[in-house]
């Protein structure tokens, strides 16, 4: 199959509500100063809540890189005097489960329980964004073992070109560090690097708060001041640098013992509320986004048999995310595969797509709608990235007319403008 | 096209497998032998349709490998009257998304829709039910295709590679035995006729189920089912053998060696699965009814959450691993079931320690049984989980359409929380006793290999 997780990226990064959509949002602030987003839903006893902070990756620096992912996670196990052991039992004594994500801009925080156990399970949840204790010994243990998994993802071609098509793509930007940090970086950290970067990135004014399910409103401000409340009350987070857009092409090649070669290719795409947004997000459909029926997979797998998957994504950032282009195929026919993959690239932009592909490419689109709202677990990460990124409301409402109205024009301008070929990032793990 | 081995996948980081709720089904039968279920969900809009086949890896024979899901890639390559890719195409128009994924046990057809758009689905997967048009030239592009999704998933991931050699090393004559992507070498030597006798022998209404979960009205369905399905004519299916796994009666163990940083180990024991249809008071014994279930709650106290005994001990306490689990799927239509644990030593350890500590773990099972606090953690996950699921239709179609296709009761869904909840300590203490012993035991490891750039693969050459 296409590369489904890219597929669900992109369905979450844009969120969408149709006007006839019965999901009504509620967004107020707490007294901290946090965002909070809710939507009321009685059909299954359950509550999900995500509390999002301006803490991802991209908070890292090169001396630094790894102390955002560590502090996410450090914050779970152990807060308020509870040993990591404590907490887990806790979550799992009521079958609530506590998660986490974090990416470049983002660390996420996320809780599903039920309604009737939800005081606990809340209890516990608060703990670990409140009182975090990072403590010593977790952390030495921990850092073995993020090593160990860095070494490790050092011998895999898909970590090995994803690792170094980011350090090409961004350069000096903090968007090139990798989440997980680098050896040096995670061996020199130490507790007091975690308690500074959560006061200065787990401000109660930068905390974003989602809210879904089997509660009143009244209920959902109480929960929601609560959390936010507790927080440390700090200044709201600065901005993110803009990106540089590379001046030449980089080409380069990894050697790799593996069977296949991995590719990984692109340019620094667009932001989050970007003016060409809805242009290249239907345009990418038809290039590369839109699994069996893209041009990229038409050509290079259902014409000529050669890669299992190929695909190109937009993942729209606080600033420029990736437009990346990837492939994995048998070493000896990658040449051969890439000059199919840059053929296609270089004629869409060139020509643009057709009005027949641009017809399919919004039936999928805007038929699709009621898919992408229909579970709570969906509709809670279209909030988060709604408040997020501060996108408008009567954005959502007006998702499927934004769609409808792309022209194939506008299309084609917006990748010429924006995408460019000859300045292209590429990474070849596995060249013969 | 998914290749889901559920079987393997389902333990690593194992939240607990419970199956549960079972609303409102409805189940209907067509006359030629076509299975439908119907589970209403109005939550939204939108409807899941899943066509599962009774037919998988378990029904191959030695030579081709991979036949089961190399014909579930060329089900979208077109019929008479849909040429090649059109499925795609309509199904994307319609605002839709469809895949497919192959198993040991079946072979299942998905869409995902705007609940108007239903009979679509029936129209589409109606026509390639009996109608596939499989070319010569269509099938030299796909296999090709197929070829590069078994580099993707096995030759270069080395953990892939220990699970091969784990399921080849547990089975000497059942089928699991065979890895569902198949052999480098059958997929070399597959040919189109293959593909078309497989297709022949067994896509018929007689062999299949359709899930529907959604905003729909099950009577409805039944028509449109009938309507789209009903005039398909069912034939005789290949006879299917028991292939029973002789009892193994000693310890077995396998060593790759790949390209990576850190080893890996795979434990597996025999296990009895839950009864199926074909079973009848005459033939089962008491312990039949209660062992699987006892041997997930067993997965559950190991393995159910980051503080349960396995990470707990092994990667908190006392860092001999990186990485640990352990956790037991009761259904298979196989009739045969894997006790599974699996890990990472940490740096600085080894394999046999790791191996060492988990069999300690399993050891204290056996003399000291479990607290009553972790059997309710485990009965805790159960009532949440049930409920839980209930969010994702698609889940929900996935279980009804595994276990008709298993051979087993979809009643089940309703009685399997209650039966989690009965197991005591004295009966997960009985279970690893009588299951959890060395002479039932096999393992697989992987022995990292510094990575040389210039290394060329191991194996014989690809030729086409």
């Amino acid at each position: 199959m296409k590369k489904l997780q890219f597929i669900i990226v992109l369905v979450a990064s844009l969120f969408v509500l149709n006007a006839n959509a019965a999901v009504k949002i509620n967004h107020w602030q707490t007294s901290a100063g946090s965002d909070v987003y809710f939507v009321e839903n009685h059909d299954l006893p359950i509550i999900d809540m995500a509390v999002n902070f301006p803490a991802g990756s991209a908070r890292d620096t090169v001396a630094t890189s790894g102390v955002a992912g560590v502090t996410r996670y450090m914050m779970t196990l152990g807060a308020a005097g509870m040993s990591e052991e404590v907490i887990t039992n806790k979550f799992a004594d009521i079958g609530a489960i506590s998660s986490g994500e974090l990416d470049v801009d983002r660390a996420a925080f996320k809780l599903r329980t039920l309604t009737s156990e939800s005081t606990k399970a809340l209890e516990t949840f608060n703990a670990i964004l409140h009182k975090p204790d990072f403590p010593d010994s977790v952390l030495t243990r921990e850092k073995v073992r993020i090593i160990a998994g860095i070494n490790e993802a050092a011998t895999m071609p898909e970590s090995i070109s994803s690792k170094a098509f980011m350090k090409a793509l961004y350069g000096a930007h903090p968007y090139s560090l990798d989440e997980s940090g680098e050896v040096d970086t995670i061996t020199a950290m130490k507790r007091d690097d975690l308690i500074a970067f959560y006061n200065q990135y787990y401000s109660a004014k930068s905390a974003v708060i989602a809210l879904i399910g089997d509660m009143t409103e009244a209920q959902a401000r109480t929960i929601a001041e609560t959390t936010s409340s507790g927080l440390p009350q700090g200044a709201a987070v600065t901005k993110i640098v803009e990106v540089t857009l590379p001046s030449a092409a980089n080409n380069q090649s990894i050697s790799h013992p593996a069977t296949q070669a991995h590719i990984l290719l692109g340019y620094p795409g667009i932001k989050r509320g970007d003016a060409d947004y809805f242009p290249l997000y239907v345009g990418n459909y038809i290039l590369g986004g839109g699994g069996f029926v893209s041009r990229l997979t038409e050509e290079v797998r259902e014409k000529r048999g050669l890669v299992y998957s190929v695909y190109s994504y937009f993942m729209p950032m606080a600033e420029l995310g990736p437009f990346q282009i990837g492939l994995q195929t048998k070493k000896d026919q990658a040449g051969e595969a890439l000059k199919v993959v840059n053929e296609t690239v270089a004629k869409y932009i060139q020509g643009g797509p057709t009005e027949k592909e641009l017809k399919a490419a919004k039936d999928n689109i805007i038929g699709g709608f009621p898919m992408r709202i229909d579970s709570n677990g969906k509709i809670l990460d279209y909030l988060s990235v709604i408040g997020f990124y501060k996108l408008p409301m009567t954005y959502l409402d007006d998702f499927n007319k934004s769609v409808a109205k792309v022209t194939t024009k506008q299309i084609k301008e917006a990748f010429q403008r924006r995408i460019k070929p000859e300045n292209f990032v590429s990474v070849t793990v596995g060249a013969q | 096209m998914i290749t889901k081995k559920i079987k393997v996948l389902t333990f690593i980081l194992s939240c607990f497998p419970a199956f549960a709720f079972a609303a409102d089904i409805k189940e209907f039968s067509l006359k030629n032998g076509l299975k439908l279920i119907v589970q209403e969900d109005h939550r939204s809009p939108v409807v899941v349709s899943q066509v599962w086949y009774r037919a998988g890896s378990l029904d191959e024979v030695n030579g081709k490998t991979g036949v089961a899901h190399l014909l579930e890639h060329m089900m979208f390559k077109g019929t008479k009257k849909v040429p090649a890719g059109q499925f795609s195409r309509l199904i994307a128009a319609a605002g839709g998304k469809e895949n497919a994924f192959t198993g040991n046990d079946y072979t299942c057809y998905f869409q995902q829709l705007e609940k108007s758009h239903l009979p679509l689905s029936f129209k589409l997967e109606s026509d390639r039910m009996a109608n596939l048009n499989i070319t010569d030239e269509e099938f030299s592009k796909e296999i090709k295709v197929v070829m590069e999704e078994r580099r993707w998933r096995t030759e270069d991931k080395p953990q892939s590679k220990v699970n091969e050699q784990f399921q080849a090393t547990t089975y000497r004559a059942h089928p699991y035995a065979r890895p569902v992507v198949g052999f480098m070498n059958d997929l070399e030597n597959m040919t189109a006729a293959d593909a078309r006798e497989w297709y022949n022998n067994w896509y018929a209404p007689n062999n299949a189920t359709i899930v529907v979960v959604g905003d729909v009205k099950a009577q409805d369905v039944y028509k449109l089912a009938a309507q789209y399905f009903g005039g398909i004519k069912p034939h005789a299916l290949p006879e299917r053998k028991p292939q029973v796994e002789p009892a193994q009666i000693g310890e077995r163990r396998a060593v790759v060696k790949a390209p990576g940083k850190l080893p890996y180990l795979m434990m597996g024991f025999h296990a009895p699965t839950l009864l199926g249809l074909e079973s009848t008071n005459a033939t089962k014994t008491p312990e039949q009814e209660w062992e699987p279930y006892a041997l997930e709650v067993l997965g559950g106290v190991l393995s159910g959450n980051d503080s349960a005994r396995l990470n707990q001990k092994l990667v908190r306490e006392t860092s001999i691993a990186v990485d640990v689990g352990a956790g037991f799927d009761a259904t298979a239509r196989g009739r045969e079931a894997l006790f599974e644990l699996s890990g990472t030593p940490s740096e600085g350890k080894t394999v046999a320690e790791l191996e060492a500590a988990l069999i300690t773990q399993i050891e204290l099972i056996k003399t000291g049984g479990v607290t009553q606090q972790e059997l309710d953690r485990v009965k805790a996950a159960v009532i949440a989980t049930d409920v839980y699921q209930r969010d994702s239709m698609f889940y929900q179609g996935m279980q009804i359409g595994q276990l008709v296709t298993m051979g087993y009761d979809w009643h089940m869904l309703k009685t399997y929380p209650d039966k989690l909840k009965a197991i005591t300590s004295e009966q997960v203490q009985a279970v690893a006793k009588k299951y959890l012993v060395k002479d039932n035991m096999t393992i697989a490891t992987l022995d990292p290999q510094p990575i040389d750039p210039n290394a060329k693969p191991v194996g014989k050459p690809h030729v086409h």
